[in-house]
């Protein structure tokens, strides 16, 4: 969109006085999170929008050299806390990736299923709240009743709703059963006529539209070159999608589609998500049909990974492996190496850079945050659009400031 | 794929290539840094992934104080490529990325942020994370996890100064 007459006039001119600065402040509704964003307008119409960022900054990357491996997924969890197994299994990608363990066939697939359940729980939480800053309530109700389901699952799966710290070291903390399964494909059956239900309240809405569409717009070129990754960049018309490009866990196997546009906007990026949920439905309804019997864990990795707990209690056998792999001054070797390692979060592309020293803390354990990524490219996809549509494309680009702060 | 025998006929022998995994990694001397990265933005590596720092202070067998870590995609081919350089004290200064990729500008604040590493012409590099008012760089292996006190001597303003 075009900038008006302040933006061409020289910067010393005094002409620029009627240029105002607001504050869209840590504490604000239509933020969710804490970040602060110093706009210069003109009128209505944004000119500059500055960034600050780092309220919620905890110094998680720290933590990450004085933690142990499954120590430091209870941290992870705590990134991306809209889904965060999809932190914790992205994080354990890139560890095991380390130490070279493959994993047993049924923890691919349920590790697969966990982390489309958390895409779900992501995508839902975003159009919710997309919807939410321009005034559809109800779309965001009816998204969080079913979060709620996801919650009840995953509580079922590790004891805990959200900070689930269920990925273990080669393989998760605890199997899952046949009444688990049940569970899953009854939230299946529930979950389609929700979602109709949301894409009739928003997609042709004609006020919904008016706001999203046009908005906020990204072209190919800058999506690639602020690198951006995940929904956004394949919106703007990036035909990228780790699952496909690069394939991990069970996603090679599974039939589905990667949904792109070429319309690079808040509405393109609204329906990247919608229609993303769909398929994620088809790859959990496909990997629970096949998922694998047998071990969860690699068993036979005895130095590395934690046994079950009833040959601990039971065994001297188990005590002596629990004891080897847990206690401060044994563990098991690690490589001298770094290593780079990405997944598809909901978000878009979540990489951890694990540099391993030989013990079984890292070095250092850096998280690729997407949110970001992205947050840095919103000065440039809001200059010249008004001060509502801020709000707007805020939410579409899904901020979450403990990704971001870390 | 990348050749790196193209790179090195180019850019001299001090070129090292490495594989772990499925990273490819070049270990390139910090005077070539940008002319390498230049390079591999024409070949076609248009995405800068990510970029971060490692201090090697505690690290056994570590030559140099940091290294600085590239990530780059080519997102036509889905090849990846990781550049590393090293650097040492007190040269801690580097020719930023931002002319090249525009996500090198928040990375590269984060970089200088967090490890004090200098990034000549970066459009605005000031802290972003941490406090504008933040003295030491806080992921170096020197700064304790704790802090050195900044929380209890965090200026606070009374009801009568305000």
């Amino acid at each position: 969109m075009p900038l008006t007459l302040a933006d061409t006039l020289p910067a010393d001119s005094t002409d620029r006085e009627y240029l105002w600065t607001l504050n869209f402040g840590p504490q604000h509704p239509a933020t969710h999170t804490t970040l602060r964003i110093v706009l210069t307008l003109d009128g209505e119409r944004v000119v500059n929008a500055v960034p600050h960022i780092g309220y919620l900054h905890s110094g998680f990357e720290k933590l990450g050299e004085h933690l142990d491996f499954n120590q430091y997924v209870t941290i992870v969890d705590r990134m991306n806390y809209i889904s965060p197994l999809a932190n914790e299994i992205a994080w354990h990608h890139a560890v095991e990736k380390l130490l070279g363990i493959e994993l047993t066939p049924r923890c691919v697939y349920l590790r697969t299923i966990l982390a489309e359940l958390m895409r779900l729980h992501d995508h839902l939480l975003n159009v919710g709240t997309v919807a939410l800053d321009l005034g559809a309530f109800t779309a965001f109700l009816y998204g969080f009743e079913q979060r709620e389901k996801i919650y009840d699952i995953v509580e079922f799966a590790s004891g805990q709703r959200f900070h689930t710290s269920y990925t273990r070291v080669g393989g998760v903390m605890l199997d899952v059963n046949d009444e688990w399964i049940a569970r899953v494909w009854k939230f299946l059956k529930e979950f389609p006529p929700t979602y109709r239900e949301i894409d009739k309240l928003l997609t042709r809405n004609r006020i919904f539209i008016d706001r999203t569409k046009g908005i906020g717009v990204l072209t190919r070129e800058d999506a690639i070159d602020f690198g951006a990754t995940g929904p956004i960049a394949r919106a703007s018309g990036v035909v990228r999608d780790l699952r496909k490009d690069e394939p991990y866990l069970a996603y090679a196997d599974l039939d589905f589609q990667v949904i792109c546009s070429t319309g690079g906007d808040c509405y393109a990026r609204y329906l990247c998500r919608m229609r993303e949920m769909g398929e994620s439905l088809k790859i959990i309804e496909q990997a629970l049909e096949n998922l694998p019997s047998g071990p969860v864990n690699v068993e036979s990795i005895t130095d590395v990974v934690l046994p079950a707990k009833p040959p601990v209690y039971r065994s001297i056998e188990g005590l002596i492996q629990h004891f080897e792999v847990l206690m401060p001054n044994r563990g098991y070797d690690v490589p001298h190496e770094e290593i780079y390692a990405a997944t598809e979060s909901p978000n878009g592309e979540l990489g951890f850079y694990v540099v391993g020293d030989g013990t079984t803390r890292a070095y250092r354990a850096r998280t690729r945050p997407p949110s970001y990524v992205h947050f840095g490219l919103f000065p440039h996809i809001i200059r010249g659009y008004q001060l509502s549509d801020v709000v707007a494309v805020l939410g579409s680009i899904n901020i979450i400031a403990a990704e971001l702060d870390r | 794929m990348l050749e790196i025998a193209t790179m090195q006929e180019r850019f001299g022998q001090e070129i090292a290539e490495a594989t772990f995994r499925d990273n490819r990694r070049i270990v390139v001397p910090l005077a070539r840094m940008y002319a390498v990265l230049e390079f591999l933005k024409r070949v076609g590596f248009d995405m800068l992934v990510e970029m971060t720092a490692v201090d090697y202070l505690e690290y056994e067998g570590a030559t140099d104080r940091f290294g600085l870590v590239y990530v780059l995609v080519n997102t036509t081919t889905g090849e990846r490529l990781i550049v590393l350089t090293h650097l040492n004290p007190p040269d801690l200064e580097v020719p930023s990325a931002y002319p090249l990729w525009k996500s090198a500008d928040w990375l590269e604040r984060e970089v200088y942020d967090m490890f004090g590493i200098v990034f000549t012409g970066h459009p605005d590099l000031r802290r972003i994370l941490m406090p504008e008012e933040f003295t030491a760089y806080p992921l170096r292996k020197d700064y304790p996890l704790k802090g050195r006190g900044e929380r209890h001597n965090f200026p606070v303003i009374t009801r009568a100064e305000s």
